[in-house]
């Protein structure tokens, strides 16, 4: 079975001295699927992301990825095998452009060494000029076509959201974590963004995992949802399943998304 | 791939002005021609060619220190150990050191003298590499700090190394460095088949200070290239983005520690070429050339110049090294020798040119002079007024400026971050920044 999915945890727990914030979690993501990880704030879920990435080492537990064991493994390492990811608050390179942004993001695919950069040997400068039209592509996939030159932080709060987006799918990934990529956006923005997820796994066929609190968001994305509360797993299921699962409607929905829904 | 759009393709060719090219013809032709103009050959005047080739020297090393404080945002405060190993390596190879060797190759020391002597061209290569390795060693465990732990690790190893050379001449039994009493004479620069064209020397000796400035010119050059290619390179998007944000740069796939160290090392290489080559001009390698204060002053130019800018490094590390071996000299002994008159003539100058560049925006374009400024000159005019004035009535009052060195130039680091943060000449990607910053500012007071 575990051929199907791309990612397995495998009773993943992060203790930070008394604290448990991620609590013996089991979490399987099937292939070129989309899911969604949702919870109340505190509840473990970006804590959980920063253990796939690399940032955290699970006190105990595994992570296996395409079949790899990558628990323990430096971020870099695991980011270069196919994971990608955004972040909450954004963290862009301010002071590079656009196309240097995505650029960075390639580094693991780049095979230009010290020497053909000084040397400017013509492999080097094929190599970066195909390296920019990629980046170039990337921009227009995401919906910021021609800001290339732009500098990251001169960008609008929404375009650096989408700038976030393109440089993760510059590494290439099996796996996009987006990690509250709808906060700040409004009603028409997330609705757009529910149909972008949809473009970047049927046209590309990467597995997006994704934290969100916009329900709309999750329930119009996500093929499966896994609710986490105080770092533990307490529902995991369709959006139907989920919406309808008690626990969940106490612990985070509350009534009103129950008939709002209904 | 498919076809790249028009504005990548403008990217992939980048586009200078006729304007830019002047400036740079500009800029190599008084380069070529400064031994020969205006330069005095004693110590004397504003511009003697000691200090010329020193000015060279510390650019160099500017440059190489801006890759690792500009480009990828580490901060280094013990360059100090790269200058170190690369002096030493010269000294070790060009020198009768090892007296019980005798090895020479294409060297331009007499075949009798003991010791390894290799062509000067050569060492440099070797001290290069010293320094770069020494580089690698420093950084490996050093790197895994951040900011302000790097900073004082560095500060440490730059103090710890000068005394291990100065303690170099029992290491198990070994004598490495010679101790406090240093290596030399450090051969001479040997010019090989460049010796052909005519009005060159067959050999560069110590006090060679023309023929020496066009060498390390060249090696500055070198330089320049190096960085700006490694800049716009893969290796540059990384550093860059490990200075904007190392976390999300690791998450990209960056290898934090590698690149780092690839950033060290080409630094130290920087430190290490001027090293060899500040040997060849002091004659004897001695620790006591080896101080902290080394490593402030270059830091002082990379930031007075603009951090992550080649060609403000280069502003930076001339500026600082002429203020340093003659400004301060010359300055203060147009204070001290002037005549009455030209003592009032320089107090009014100076006062005139400071109100032009504080008020020199407010009185050709409408609007009134901040506060702030006004007092900020009221201060300085009346600190000028009172020295010149103390100086006219007591014959006796000299100024020995050199002793107030780091005085003044914390004065002028203080004023540079205050007025200038971003340097002389600032990197593109700050101003662009910059001015997106000032209009965001103006948007919301309107």
């Amino acid at each position: 079975m575990s051929d199907n999915n791309l990612l397995v945890a495998d009773k993943v727990r992060v203790q930070f001295g008394g604290l448990i914030a991620v609590n013996d979690v089991d979490f399987t993501i099937p292939r070129e699927s989309i899911v969604a990880l949702i919870g109340p704030n505190g509840a473990g879920k970006t804590t959980f992301f920063n253990v796939l990435t690399g940032l955290y080492e699970p006190t105990t537990g595994a992570v296996l990825f395409d079949n790899k064991p990558i628990t323990g493994l430096a971020p870099h390492t695991i980011a270069a095998g196919g994971m990608a990811r955004t972040f909450q608050n954004i963290r862009l390179f301010g002071a590079m452009t656009a196309s240097e942004n995505v650029m960075v993001a390639m580094h693991p695919h780049l095979r230009s060494g010290i020497a053909s950069t000084v040397l400017r040997l013509p492999k080097q400068r094929r190599e970066e000029r195909d390296a920019r039209a990629v980046a170039s592509e990337l921009l227009e996939f995401v919906g910021i076509r021609g800001t290339d030159e732009e500098f990251a932080k001169n960008l609008p709060y929404g375009d650096q959201r989408r700038l976030e987006v393109a440089r993760a799918l510059a590494l290439r990934p099996k796996l996009l974590l987006l990690d509250e990529p709808t906060a700040g956006m409004n009603p028409q923005e997330s609705a757009a963004f529910t149909a972008f997820v949809h473009r970047v796994r049927d046209e590309r066929g990467i597995t997006v995992l994704l934290i969100e609190h916009d329900m709309k968001v999750v329930m119009g994305t996500a093929e499966r949802i896994t609710v986490l509360e105080y770092g533990a797993k307490i529902a995991e299921g369709t959006p139907a399943e989920i919406r309808a699962n008690p626990k969940v409607i106490e612990a985070y929905l509350g009534k009103a998304a129950t008939e709002g829904a209904a | 791939m498919s076809q790249p759009s028009v504005s990548a393709m403008a990217a992939v060719t980048p586009k200078r002005s006729p304007a830019k090219w002047a400036l740079i013809a500009l800029a190599i032709a008084v380069v070529v021609v400064l031994p020969h103009l205006g330069v005095t050959q004693d110590s004397s005047g504003v511009l003697p060619i000691f200090t010329v080739v020193l000015c060279a020297v510390y650019a160099l090393f500017s440059l190489g220190l801006n890759i690792v404080v500009g480009f990828a945002g580490l901060l280094d405060l013990g360059y100090v150990a790269f200058f170190l190993f690369g002096a030493y390596g010269a000294a070790w190879f060009m020198s009768d050191f090892f007296y019980t060797r005798n090895i020479h190759i294409l060297d331009s020391a007499r075949h009798v003298i003991p010791g390894i002597h290799l062509s000067f061209w050569f060492v440099v290569i070797i001290a290069g590499v010293i320094a770069a390795i020494a580089g690698v060693i420093i950084g490996a465990p050093t790197l895994r700090l951040k900011s302000d732990y790097l900073a004082l690790v560095t500060l440490g190893f730059g103090e710890i190394l000068p005394e291990v050379f100065r303690n170099g001449d029992d290491i198990f039994g070994a004598n490495v460095t010679n101790g406090t009493k240093g290596i030399g004479p450090v051969d001479r620069i040997g010019m090989g088949f460049l010796a052909k064209i005519p009005g060159l020397p067959k050999t560069v000796g110590p006090s060679d200070y023309t023929a020496k400035y066009y060498v390390i010119v060249v090696f500055c050059g070198l330089f320049v290239w190096i960085s700006i290619k490694l800049r716009d390179g893969r290796l540059g998007r990384a550093w860059m983005a490990i200075r904007e944000d190392e976390l999300a740069a690791s998450l990209m796939g960056v290898p934090l520690m590698r690149t780092k160290l690839w950033s060290y090392a080409v630094g130290a290489l920087a430190g290490g070429v001027g090293g060899a080559f500040y040997a060849t001009i002091i004659g004897t390698v001695s620790v006591d050339g080896f101080q902290f204060s080394f490593s402030i002053i270059v830091l002082c130019a990379v930031i007075l110049g603009g951090m992550g800018n080649v060609w403000g490094a280069i502003l930076g590390g001339v500026a600082i090294t002429w203020v340093n071996y003659t400004g301060l000299i010359w300055i203060g002994g147009r204070y001290n020798d002037a005549s009455k008159p030209l003592l009032v003539a320089y107090a009014l100058l100076i006062v005139a040119v400071a109100a032009l560049l504080m008020f020199g925006k407010t009185l050709f374009r409408k609007g009134r002079p901040a506060r702030s400024t006004l007092i900020g000159f009221g201060v300085f005019a009346t600190i000028v007024i009172a020295l010149f004035t103390v100086r006219l009535v007591r014959h006796k009052f000299v100024i020995d400026l050199v002793k107030f060195q780091f005085g003044l130039f914390g004065l002028v680091l203080v004023l540079m971050m205050l007025f200038r943060p971003e340097g002389f000449i600032p990197a593109a990607r700050s101003k662009q920044v910059k001015k997106a910053d000032a209009l965001v500012a103006k948007g919301l007071e309107a």
